[in-house]
């Protein structure tokens, strides 16, 4: 996985300028900011209310709307497992709860050693094999037990 | 002339392997010296065979699968090159039963072509569907569509052809085409393989749109969980445009039509169209109340075509063949074919486009082979988390709009979801109500309030306190969902909640005594 940038006011800018210039830029704009801070910086908002003349409660509706955009940074991986039906039927549900005993955090945490961040998805349109899951965007399918224990050996 | 492989880029194939076999079969091929091109396609949909690996042949293509890295040598050494033996030969594709089966209009090119090649595209006969489409002009167009019986695949079931001709009649300065790929329904996946495997179709569909409804720019919205699809599509939209067939002069003609793609932020709500327009607009996924209809003021307040991306990418087949043709598939008010999927515990799980009318029990049993497990099957949840669950008493019905509605059930965007006899329907009932509490937006009471309630007494009925009050509640919380949400997702949620309810009563019985019970 890609590093991310640390706060720089001049690279969010050059983001928001170059981003602003389309109409409905608020979720372009918003991706292309976590892509490259990994999460969505406090200190943007009001820039990019400023830029796209509404208001900054307008703005922070937005971001808290949209599961994806994070409001500080996940750990160096993350980890999407699929919750939906599909994922369900082929003990997708078992699968998680072993996963999480095994990272010892829940959906929505990081491990302490900021080495992977575990987030609940729906669906993955991987349904016809499943349980699915997204490790840094990468796809997986029929997974089990043995395939998580293979991902999280390959993340360091 | 170099031998032709091909093997599927779709995600659910790299889900299972694909890119490594991939990786060795370009290591071998050059530790080999053979003069063999390796092309990456969609997939054709046969997921339990996965990876798929195909060959060209002088008796057209012979496919191998599933197979593995550790397979390549073997295969190399064996028939491979020339569709010989292996224990992994399946034949050629169209002959396996699951393919045969099948009517492919929507989804013919899927998995045979190379989604970034337009001379491939050509070639499988694509653009014929537009080049009609510039000589019969707006009305021939919308005719042809009208006549084709296409009704909206999302799941709503409007008919194209009348949405088409209110945008059409309808003046502004400006008009837009909106595609719906934002298919969060768990069990489908027929907009990613097509996006995957054949985005051309689409942008092919959303040309004509626009030229019917007199609209030059188009929107792709495409849920970020399909971060494959968004970068094929994207490409592709890059390839049209260097080719000609969008920017300001379509194919040569007087016709403008660009495309921007756009990214959904994980709200399942924004596949509901209002929601989604509000969402390219920069705004939270709020529906909209409606009237007035996208048809008049959709997006940036201009008359708007939102189309799911199925009924998009099956208008050229129609232009191209005409919509009597189309028409003369299906049953009923259900004309032409419909992209099933078939998911979860499915011993052959997979794309499987079909003409309207094949009984539930014919999909799930003959087709899909039965449960994974093996078990017997207990429950096919159909149309996704809004989608009622059907027991195997009902597998007679026929897939089409009329009859599952008749059913008290939908086809929504054409998933189906087997569950075998493990499954305990009151936590699919309580996770319908959890689904629709964590993605609802909010915006009418029954939904927002509705599903956190609906958990809560659905705890409180397995939890044996005052069951049979806490089961009026639930069937009177549903009843008000129903009628009183603004958009399908409160409105459909009580759909797999009174279905489980009233096919598995036993499922709702009070957890520990029925744990003592099954000891």
């Amino acid at each position: 996985m890609p590093g991310f940038e640390p706060w720089n006011k001049e690279l969010a800018q050059d983001i928001i300028t170059s981003g602003a210039k389309i109409e409905g830029a608020t979720l372009p704009i918003l991706h292309a900011l976590q892509e490259v801070f990994g999460h969505v910086p406090e200190e943007s908002l009001p820039m990019l209310a400023h830029a796209l003349n509404v208001s900054r409660a307008e703005v922070h509706g937005v971001v808290t709307f949209y599961h994806d955009f994070r409001e500080k940074p996940a750990g160096r991986h993350v980890l999407k497992l699929c919750r939906a039906e599909a994922c369900q039927s082929v003990g997708g549900n078992e699968l998680a709860e072993r996963t999480k005993a095994r990272l010892g955090i829940d959906f929505g945490e990081t491990t302490p050693d900021g080495k992977l961040t575990l987030e609940a998805t729906y669906c993955l349109g991987l349904c016809a094999c499943a349980p699915a899951a997204l490790m840094d965007g990468q796809v997986v399918g029929r997974l089990d037990d043995a395939g998580v224990a293979e991902l999280l050996a390959e993340a360091r | 002339m170099s031998i032709r492989l091909f093997l599927p880029r779709d995600a659910a194939a790299v889900a299972v392997g694909a890119d490594k076999v991939a990786k060795r079969l370009s290591l071998e091929i050059a530790a080999r010296g053979l003069d063999v091109t390796l092309t990456r396609t969609g997939s054709r949909g046969l997921f339990w065979l996965e990876p798929m690996l195909e060959v060209e042949t002088s008796a057209g293509r012979i496919a191998y699968g599933p197979v593995t890295a550790a397979d390549i040598p073997a295969l190399l050494d064996g028939g491979l090159l020339t569709g010989g033996h292996h224990e992994k030969r399946l034949g050629r594709p169209e002959e396996i039963t699951f393919l045969a089966k099948q009517n492919r209009l929507t989804f013919v090119r899927c998995g045979i072509v190379d989604p970034f090649s337009l001379d491939d595209y050509r070639a499988a006969g694509g653009l014929k569907g537009l080049e009609k489409a510039v000589s019969a002009g707006p009305t021939g167009i919308i005719e042809e569509v009208t006549k084709s019986g296409l009704r909206g695949r999302g799941g709503a079931g409007f008919p194209t052809g009348i949405k088409w001709k209110t945008v059409a009649d309808t003046a502004a300065p400006r008009k837009f085409i909106v595609c719906n790929a934002d298919e969060g329904d768990s069990g489908t996946f027929a907009d990613r393989m097509l996006l995957e495997g054949d985005p051309f179709c689409l942008i092919e569909g959303m040309i004509i749109a626009g030229i019917a409804v007199g609209a030059t720019k188009g929107y792709v919205y495409i849920r970020s969980e399909y971060p494959d699809a968004v970068d094929v599509f994207t490409a592709a939209v890059e390839i049209a445009g260097q080719a000609g067939l969008l920017g300001s002069s379509v194919l040569g003609s007087s016709h403008a039509f660009e495309i921007e793609v756009r990214t959904g932020a994980g709200a399942y709500v924004c596949g509901e169209e209002t929601a989604l327009l509000e969402s390219i607009e920069g705004k939270r996924g709020q529906v909209r109340a409606k009237p007035p209809l996208p048809a008049h003021k959709g997006l940036f307040g201009m008359p708007t075509v939102i189309n799911n991306l199925i009924s998009l990418a099956t208008v050229p087949v129609i232009l191209d063949k005409g919509g009597a043709f189309y028409a003369d598939f299906g049953l009923g008010r259900s004309r032409g074919t419909m992209p099933i999927q078939i998911a979860g515990n499915v011993k052959h799980g997979g794309l499987f486009e079909a003409a309207f009318g094949l009984t539930l029990g014919e999909i799930i049993n003959d087709i899909g082979g039965g449960t994974l497990s093996g078990r017997p099957v207990k429950a096919v949840q159909a149309g996704g988390p809004l989608g009622a669950y059907f027991p195997p008493h009902l597998f007679d019905t026929p897939y089409d709009y009329e009859a599952f509605a008749a059913r008290d059930g939908l086809i929504g965007h054409g998933g189906l979801v087997v569950f075998d006899d493990t499954v305990d329907m009151a936590s699919m009932a309580r996770f319908a109500m959890e689904f629709c509490a964590i993605e609802s937006c909010g915006k009418c009471t029954p939904c927002r309030i509705g599903s956190t309630r609906g958990v809560e007494v659905v705890d409180r009925i397995t939890a044996g306190i005052e069951p049979e009050k806490n089961l009026t509640v639930l069937t009177d919380l549903c009843q008000t969902m129903k009628f009183g949400s603004l958009c399908a997702l409160g409105g459909f949620t009580p759909y797999p909640v009174m279905s489980a309810l009233t096919h598995y009563p036993d499922d709702f019985a009070p957890r520990a005594p029925r744990a003592a019970a099954a000891e």
